[in-house]
């Protein structure tokens, strides 16, 4: 137990999960994404994912996705998505919101799995794609025992 | 049965970009956990949340098991008229619970 804290603090972030389930999980979460945007180019920015650098309990962990938009009948946010890299399900939420949100922000309470990445994603209302990702780590796994399969 | 809370403010200005919350009591059970057994429990979760302004949809959310249990959600609206907000939750096993929340607007 003690070297395999010892592995992760020393090696790479994905070093709690097998190579082949890594594998599994990253074709995953690409293929939710696909599915998302429609194989829309995805730029990094005016996405602003809030969420703890440390979680000392994946079972809740509070997030906070931000959109930069104006948020006019013209220009504004469709949706917001978040997905995690390292869940057994790589799809978190989706919120559908409007014009009459004001401001585009969305909190929630998640289940992060394992050390990873986890993503947020804005549509907005011109088609294009917006996103942050952080890869925050995640000292007790929300699925503890066999959940990583 | 299902407790249900949302926090909305009483009152706003017209135009005012209020913060509504809200949580519903639910287990969200994941599908992907075992009993000692090694039987595994079937997902039970929330799995949308469809928010209307005077009958208007402003806001709505598709839930997926990565949410965590008793599901806080929080999002903004554009206060615009006095009138209710309907907060309805829909899930696995035929879940469904509703609240209501009144504003005045001035």
């Amino acid at each position: 137990m003690v070297l395999a804290c010892g592995s992760v603090l020393a090696g790479p972030a994905h070093a709690q999960l097998p190579p082949n389930i890594i594998a599994l999980r990253k074709a995953a979460l690409e293929e939710v994404i696909r599915k998302v945007t429609g194989g829309a180019l995805v730029r990094p920015g005016r996405v602003k994912l809030d969420i703890p650098p440390l979680i000392e309990n994946g079972n809740s962990v509070p997030l906070t996705v931000r959109v930069e938009s104006s948020m006019t009948a013209a220009d504004h946010v469709r949706a917001i998505h978040v997905f995690t890299e390292k869940n057994p399900q790589p799809n978190l939420i989706s919120a559908h919101l409007g014009p009459r949100a004001g401001r585009a922000t969305v909190s929630v309470r998640a289940r992060i799995a394992d050390t990873g990445l986890v993503i947020a994603i804005a549509q907005m209302s011109d088609g294009s794609y917006w996103s942050d990702s952080a890869q925050p780590v995640v000292t007790l796994s929300a699925c503890l025992e066999d959940g990583l399969i | 049965m299902s407790r249900v809370v949302v926090n909305v403010p009483a009152t706003a200005r017209r135009g005012e970009v209020i913060e509504i919350r809200t949580l519903a009591g639910h287990d969200m059970e994941t599908g992907f956990r075992r009993t000692q057994l090694g039987e595994l429990v079937p997902r039970n979760i929330i799995t949308k949340l469809l928010c209307t302004y005077n009958g208007v949809e402003i806001f709505s959310a598709d839930l997926h098991p990565a949410v965590a249990a008793n599901p806080l959600i929080a999002f903004t609206t554009v206060a615009t008229e006095s009138g209710t907000l309907q907060f309805r939750w829909i899930g696995d096993n035929g879940y469904s619970a509703t609240q209501t929340a009144s504003i005045t607007v001035v």
